[in-house]
């Protein structure tokens, strides 16, 4: 496989869309044990919304897409990740600028620019227990991925790895971001909600490729 | 689940229908996206005043739009924060041209919507700034959490800034006083039972007949810890010794750099209350304490006021901030000086705060 097309980003965005209505109570369970029982519900209302919309610019380029995600997200989700997600699709949404597909360097810098949105915004560091601790590691691992000279399939499998050891890696942690960050030592065992969801959108984005 | 609701995904909007209905003379409603807002607004050459944050703390925020408070309030779902959309055009709707000060809650979720609102503000050329209220001193560093949550001060300041705003006061003055007013504030809350969030249908925790739950927040998370239940003097007097000798708080909050059009930090340091102190004390109810209760209460917290040589020389006594229709209480003391003292005095019409009109 070469490029990521306009048209695997769509399919991505659809898989989303259903494996997040798929893990709603999940992710609600998750956050109702060190936040407030919202997580799930609250990016399914989002995802509904980017469902709704995803037809209208379904044959626009990439970044128009992303950005279309991005508004959508801010606009319905609330709470802190809905400025969080929202960045993340409007940053990479900046970084795709007007192409119809992506080179693996190309879907780095685009990821990258998703990643550094979410930081810049939130301002979490690594082991603070937040959904940067599965996206750090994912984008890690990506862009070694592609230096090593992987094609973008090959590094997304080893992002959604790390991804996914980077969701497990929040069990011990103790929070100190978001609301979680209150319950101080009572945040221990158990998995953030918001790594969780990162997880399962860039496991998304592997299927997606697959296809 | 026994509460008056007719379809749980209409609370909020049957309850901003039902304020719109109520109040016209002080407010108007906009939906999708959804704002409270003055029945006069703009208001000719004032810095508007807008907060806003989940619903279920009424009457708090909408409750304080009108004469001499909010321009606007912007209703998220119940306890989740309100989306930027909501804030921005609430910007748009009530700008005069002097600007907007939005004041925030310091909640994650409520801190990134109103920094993500005021980008786009001011992308917009509205001058803009966020201030944050952050005032439970049962959260106790800010180094290893997300920093004190916005409680009881959230009332206080929204009165006593937006009557500056009607006298006239700058943005920049507005937002001065914003912070000295939260600097000033410190606060502190306890639940003697849970509450239940409509679309959650069950109790958020479960707390035995002879419990209750110390330093709460208001959004019916549980607190700092759990005790046995004892008197109501017990419980003010140990609330009110912790508030009075809480030491110096610092954090770092991000403010607007107009020129700049970039956020920069800025490290704030409260000072501990001293003898000799004036102080507005405030008891609330967190929906479900009754106010014979909150007088109880409130004689107590006078007793050892005084006792620490702090003179209380206003106070508020009822459900401002509430966590739906839990039972419980906080207290909030906040230093004075002239002219936090002038703006508490000065005359406010609202459905929730009036006097002086
Ligand atoms: N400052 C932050 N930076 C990055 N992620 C964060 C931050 N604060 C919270 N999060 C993420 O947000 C998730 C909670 O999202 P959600 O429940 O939707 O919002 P809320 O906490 O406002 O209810 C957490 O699990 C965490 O991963
Ligand atoms: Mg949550």
């Amino acid at each position: 496989m070469t490029v990521v097309t306009r048209e695997q980003i769509v399919h991505w965005l659809e898989l989303t869309v259903t494996v997040l209505n798929e893990n709603k109570d999940y992710l609600t369970q998750l956050d109702s044990a060190i936040g407030d029982a919202d997580h799930g519900t609250n990016m399914d209302r989002g995802f509904r919304k980017v469902a709704e919309k995803l037809p209208t610019v379904a044959d626009k380029d990439i970044g128009n897409i992303l950005k279309m995600v991005g508004m959508t997200l801010i606009s319905s989700v609330g709470g802190a990740s809905g400025p969080l997600y929202g960045t993340f699709f409007q940053r990479g949404g900046m970084a795709a600028d007007a192409r119809e597909e992506l080179s693996a360097d190309e879907l780095v810098t685009v990821l990258q620019g998703a990643v550094d949105g979410v930081q810049a915004r939130g301002r979490a560091q690594p082991g603070d227990k937040t959904m940067m601790d599965a996206l750090l590691p994912a984008m890690a691992a990506l862009r070694a991925g592609v230096t090593a000279g992987k094609d973008s399939l090959g590094a997304m499998e080893d992002a959604v790895a790390a991804a996914e050891q980077g969701m497990k890696d929040t069990i011990p942690l103790q929070a100190r971001k978001g609301r979680a960050s209150y319950l101080g030592e009572r945040s221990i065992g158990h998995q953030d909600p918001g790594a969780t969801s990162s997880y399962l959108i860039l496991n998304a984005l592997l299927t997606a490729l697959k296809e | 689940m026994k509460k008056l609701i007719n379809a749980i995904p209409d609370v909020v909007k049957e309850q901003l229908e039902g304020m719109a209905a109520a109040h016209p003379d002080e407010l108007k409603v906009h939906f999708e996206p959804n704002y409270v807002y003055r029945a006069d607004a703009p208001v000719a050459g004032k810095v508007a005043i807008i907060s806003g944050g989940g619903s279920g703390h009424e009457p708090m925020h909408g409750g304080f739009v009108g004469m001499g408070m909010l321009d606007a309030a912007c209703p998220g779902e119940v306890f989740t924060s309100p989306t930027p959309d909501q804030m921005y055009e609430a910007a748009k709707a009530v700008n005069s041209g002097a600007g907007v000060l939005f004041l925030v809650k310091n909640y994650t979720g409520d801190v990134l919507n109103f920094e993500t609102a005021a980008e786009l503000a001011h992308g917009d050329g509205i001058p803009v700034q966020n201030i944050l209220i952050d005032d439970d001193v049962a959260v106790k560093d800010s180094l290893y959490t997300a920093g004190r949550r916005g409680v009881g001060t959230t009332v206080l300041v929204e009165k006593i800034v937006g009557a500056a705003a009607e006298a006239g006061y700058s943005l920049d003055q507005c937002s001065d006083l914003a912070r000295k007013a939260n600097q000033y504030g410190r606060s502190m809350g306890m639940a003697l039972t849970s509450c239940t969030v409509p679309a959650a249908g069950k109790p958020t925790f479960e707390l035995g007949e002879n419990e209750m739950e110390i330093g709460i927040g208001i959004h019916g998370e549980p607190g700092q810890k759990r005790m046995p239940l004892t008197s109501a003097d017990e419980i003010t007097e140990m609330m009110a010794m912790e508030i009075i000798n809480d030491g110096a708080y610092t954090r770092v909050v991000r403010e607007w750099d107009r020129d700049a059009g970039d956020w920069y930090d800025k490290s704030l340091t409260d000072a501990p209350f001293q003898k000799g102190d004036k102080v507005i004390a405030f008891v609330n109810s967190m929906g479900g304490t009754p106010v014979s209760e909150l007088y109880a209460v409130y004689r107590k917290l006078d007793e050892v006021c005084k006792a620490n040589g702090i003179e209380i020389v206003r106070n508020l006594i009822g459900p401002y901030i509430t966590s739906l229709e839990m039972a419980g209480m906080s207290i909030t003391l906040m230093k004075t000086d002239d002219e936090i003292l002038k703006f508490w005095d000065a005359p406010v019409k609202t459905p929730g705060l009036r006097w002086g009109v």
